[in-house]
């Protein structure tokens, strides 16, 4: 064999044709997967990008800080977020613009938050949404395209979509999404020895098969199902990229520590404690995953859109409280919703300081992400698609600055969504559609 | 075919021959009914019901999986969710899009398989021969396995080249792993991964009975109606009649037809049929406060689910019942989990029948713990959830949703002094905006309240009496037991049946069917005694069944921008009027 013939995939064969054996470092060249040597060349890590997402909404009267800049005051339902305040920016006053398309309640509002589109009937789905965009950018490279989990404990719940049909299924359950990132196909990184499974390369041969098939069933099929089958394929070639992974010694990241095993199953409930148990059990694993690079793009919901979640021994869960709950006379809001919220707002800076804990270069895996998190509402209560508020945490490898409390004074919620297509990298002149369309970034914000 | 296949096939026709007799009287029957009173109706024409790519279930993959392999290899596996559009989530799977991690999902789930048929313990009555070293590549006992199974996988002949490919993919993986059975695991990966295999690709044929039209091809209809009469893939019997052209037979059809609607399977169908149209899949996340409802068990939900569809099966299948009686039928079945949620004395240590007594509050589905604890907060009840559901879920009716600019403050409920949920609900029949759907809802959603958010018969609420009056449609009743009477002669009712099983069986959207060959079938089910497995035969024998349309090449244009809200051709609105 000439030397210039050797490949990856020859070596390996010629490697396993046998019993599984530990390569001993330093590995040929060629073995190397192009792309994973980002980390290997003393370049800074990677930039990612995350979500999180809320339903209903805060309670503005007593979350909205009076103050704007970096010297805000903390209103009561703030609280929680001391702790993480210089490490997220706090947008208030936001508007989704429904353009002449119905109030879609607990829809329209997320939905133009994550796609600049407002949406002209539930039934209509919401197309590409932010993180995919910018998956599109970052996200090719590595283990999974992309990561969405959500602790709502219902697997429906997703903010996440491809495209109009096609949403991301969420991880409800810690116990798989652990078996899943750090599982049977994890690569520890910093494994002092690197056995490439013989399987693998057998599965990859198998996989070329499978791809040809796809070509036969195009021609009986029209143009919607082909995009189907283009979808198909592109899984498949995600399946190949994922055993090509496995075929290579992956760089030592120092930050990636993986997590012991989730022994039992945490009650898949809607009440609030088992919320937040499963939502601290998927950040934790979120957030690890992040660090180990299996992924650049993540997305996470503590609740659902028009949120279901209920309080012990309390008859009405969230949504119907917003409803049905009477504004206290003296308070001016209604406490149980407040309750409620204040609970969100907990488990953001749960969220936050998930990443703000993980130490990575000389600072925090939270400098190098970048995450936005939006609700459905701005009053819930009257379903209200303006004064609505949002955030963003993590400095983003030093783009986006933080400690902020902005006032977008009544401007698109889509500003938002732009500055973070933008930070991300993806060079584009604007975002959205009608009134939502923006070109304008929230410069504030911006380092 | 292989030790495996044959041995099961014999096993099978034992069982027809046993169950057989029993059939044929009743279709004779049926056949009698449809005869005297309908002989003159024939099928209006129609443009049938257009070929579609569907995802094969969940629930389809692994039964199809148990019938091929065997009832063991049921891997654990969770699916992404579709869209349930019109009603029905297989109507959904015609229009569901495929993610990256749906694939990792099945890739995974294949890895299972594939381990669970290789294992030592299984392979030699799963696989039908020995190879000659279980450390080297054997081709010929290869070729026998994949050749044995990957008809019923793929629904169909498989090019003799994919097969070739697939053999020689196992050899070259026993060869590098030194082991046969390791080999041929990495193969069945291959197969279980296969579009072929995970999307149900409709093929169409030119009609030579009727020139410019079109019909599913042998294999495509043999799926069809194996996907709706049994929630799984062709049995080899079935791929034989479309192998041989039989199928496409009036007369072949019809044996298939009746061969399914006497095979157990078609319990399993039946099953998931109604599981589907009534939403149950919800059952998954269903919890109820544990404070306010503390005898309500993760098992009480699970059972509830489970007494409804023994009640169908055995209300529908077992003893071919009226389908209307289902919703005042006092005859169940109970399970010791169970009992105590309804206050009765479990009779035995599984599932045993039981019949609700003549005085009892509880008559038919709409009073199983099922229906009113999944249509409930999880700590109390709802009048209009309940409402919504009997409207939508049963009578294939559209509730608008609550207008996004109602004034709330007006609706809501500032009165601690309101005691029952009558007093709750009544504030929205005062403001017009709110009263024109709640109208739709209440009357019959607050008969309901009899039960409480678990499906407990209560008295009263906060200690005021619960008043059950109310109306279906015109029809006044005092109590549950009468709402359920109400709903049973309710001519929505079965109508509603036949739209979703149509739709259900053709994986096509209720709204999209022709309303005049529904019409039809509605004729027909009411003629047949609203025997359900006559529907199915009907619909499945139906000419609007097999004939097909190619969806409309209707394109989207993506805008500059980079996000678009793009709708499939065969897009319809989430639920629809009629």
């Amino acid at each position: 064999m000439n030397i210039k013939d050797l490949n990856r995939r020859r070596v390996l064969r010629g490697m396993l044709n046998g019993t599984a054996v530990a390569v001993g470092l330093p590995l040929l060249d060629c073995l190397l997967n192009d792309n994973a040597t980002a980390m290997a060349d003393g370049r800074p890590m990677p930039v990612r990008f995350g979500t999180w997402f809320w339903g209903l909404g805060a309670t503005n009267n007593i979350f909205v800080p009076q103050k704007t800049g970096t010297n805000y005051d903390i209103p009561e339902q703030f609280a929680p977020l001391t702790r993480v305040r210089e490490h997220v920016n706090l947008i208030t006053n936001l508007t989704a613009f429904r353009d002449g398309e119905p109030n879609l309640c607990h829809y329209s509002g997320w939905v133009i938050g994550r796609t600049g589109s407002a949406p002209k009937s539930g039934a209509t789905r919401p197309g590409e949404t932010l993180d995919i965009t910018i998956a599109n950018q970052i996200g090719r490279t590595t283990r999974f395209r992309t990561l969405t989990a959500a602790a709502t404990g219902d697997f429906r719940n997703t903010v996440s979509y491809e495209g109009a049909n096609t949403p991301n299924p969420p991880e409800i359950s810690p116990v798989s999404f652990y078996g899943r990132l750090f599982g049977l196909g994890f690569q520890d990184p910093n494994a002092s020895t690197y056995t490439p499974d013989p399987k693998t390369v057998a599965r990859r041969s198998v996989l070329s098969g499978v791809m040809d098939e796809i070509k036969t069933l195009e021609k009986s099929v029209g143009y919607a199902d082909r995009q189907r089958l283009d979808q198909y394929l592109t899984g498949l070639r995600h399946l190949e990229h994922q055993f090509d992974q496995q075929l290579v010694k992956p760089e030592p990241i120092a930050s990636c520590k993986a997590p012991a095993a989730i022994g039992d199953e945490p009650a898949m409930g809607s009440e609030v404690e088992m919320v937040k148990k499963r939502h601290r059990l998927l950040t934790d694993l979120m957030a690890m995953a992040v660090a180990c690079d299996q992924t650049r793009v993540f997305n996470m919901s503590y609740s659902n859109a028009q949120a279901n979640t209920t309080k012990a021994g309390y008859e009405k869960p969230h949504h119907t409280t917003t409803h049905e709950e009477p504004i206290h006379g003296k308070l001016g809001y209604q406490p149980n919703c407040a309750w409620f919220a204040h609970r969100a707002i907990e488990e953001w800076a749960y969220f936050v300081e998930a990443f703000s804990n993980i130490k990575e270069g000389s600072g925090t895996l939270l400098d190098n992400v970048l995450i936005y998190a939006n609700t459905d509402h701005g009053d819930a209560r009257i379903h209200s698609l303006d004064k609505m508020v949002a955030f963003t945490a993590g400095r983003a490898g030093g783009r986006v600055k933080t400690g902020l409390h902005v006032d977008a004074g009544a401007t698109g919620v889509s500003r938002l969504g732009y500055t973070m297509i933008r930070t991300m990298g993806v060079d584009t002149p604007g975002w959205g559609t009608k009134s939502n369309r923006t070109s304008s970034d929230l410069g504030e914000i911006l380092a | 075919m292989g030790v495996f296949l044959s041995r099961r096939s014999n096993a099978h026709g034992r069982r027809r021959l046993m169950i057989g007799g029993g059939i044929v009287t009743a279709l004779a029957v049926g056949a009698a009914a449809v005869f005297s009173s309908w002989s003159s109706g024939t099928e209006p024409e129609s443009k049938g019901t257009p070929a579609t790519l569907r995802l094969l279930t969940q629930e389809q993959y692994l039964n199809s999986l148990s019938y091929i392999f065997s009832p063991d290899v049921r891997p654990v596996t969770n699916f992404a969710a579709v869209p349930r559009i019109d009603g029905l989530l297989v109507s959904g799977t015609s229009m569901a899009g495929i993610t990256a991690t749906q694939l990792e999902i099945y890739q995974k789930t294949a890895t299972t398989v594939a381990a669970m048929i290789v294992d030592e313990r299984s392979r030699r009555y799963l696989v039908p021969c020995e190879p000659k070293s279980t450390s080297e590549p054997d081709a010929e006992c290869a070729r026998e396995f994949i050749s044995q199974v990957t008809p019923l996988l793929y629904r169909g002949p498989v090019p003799a080249e994919r097969l070739e490919a697939l053999v020689t993919g196992a050899n070259e993986a026993a060869a590098s792993l030194n082991d046969f059975y390791q080999g041929l695991s990495v193969a069945i990966e291959g197969m279980l991964v296969s579009p072929s295999v995970l999307l149900v690709t409709e093929k169409t044929e030119d009609d030579p009975d009727h020139p410019g039209e079109l019909r599913l091809d042998a294999w495509s209809l043999a799926t069809r109606l194996s996907l709706f009469l049994w929630n799984a893939g062709p049995d080899a019997e079935l791929l034989q009649a479309a192998s041989s052209g039989e199928l496409l037979t009036r007369k072949g059809l019809q044996r298939e037809v009746d061969r399914m609607l006497a095979s157990p399977r078609l319990e399993t169908g039946v099953r998931a049929l109604f599981d589907d149209m009534f939403a149950f899949e919800s059952f998954v996340t269903l919890a109820k406060d544990s404070l306010i409802y503390p005898s309500f068990s993760g098992e009480t939900a699970v059972d509830a689910r489970e007494q409804t569809l023994r009640t169908v099966v055995d209300h529908l299948i077992t003893r071919r019942q009226d389908y209307r009686d289902l919703f005042t039928t006092r005859k169940t079945f109970m399970s010791p989990a169970l009992a105590p949620a309804y206050k009765v004395a479990a009779s035995g240590p599984g599932w045993m029948p039981y019949e609700f007594p003549d005085d009892s509050p509880r008559a038919g589905l709409l009073t199983h713990i099922s229906f009113l604890a999944l249509h409930s907060h999880p700590g109390r009840s709802s009048a209009t959830m309940r409402g919504k559901a009997l409207r939508e879920v049963l009578l294939c009716q559209n509730v608008p949703s609550p207008p996004p600019n109602v004034d709330f403050s007006k609706v809501q409920n500032p009165d601690e002094g309101m005691k029952t949920a009558r007093e709750r609900v009544g504030f929205h029949l005062e403001e017009p905006a709110c009263a024109g759907c709640h109208r739709i809802t209440d009357p019959m959603g607050l008969t309901m309240e009899a039960f409480d958010g678990a499906g407990d018969f209560r008295h009263s609420e906060n200690g005021v009496d619960i008043d059950t009056t109310g109306s279906l449609d015109g029809v006044e009743f005092t109590d549950a037991v009468g709402l359920s009477s109400a709903l049973r002669n309710n001519p929505q009712l079965p109508w509603c049946m036949v739209r979703r099983a149509f739709a259900y069986g053709t994986g096509t959207a209720s709204a999209a069917n022709d309303r005049r060959v529904l019409e039809f079938l509605s004729a027909r089910f009411a003629a047949d005694g609203y025997v359900v497995p006559d529907l199915l035969r009907e619909i499945a024998l139906s000419r609007a069944f097999q004939k097909v349309y190619l969806p409309s090449e209707r394109q989207t244009h993506p805008l500059p921008d980079l996000t678009t809200v793009k709708l499939m051709s065969n897009d319809a609105p989430a639920s629809a009027t009629h």
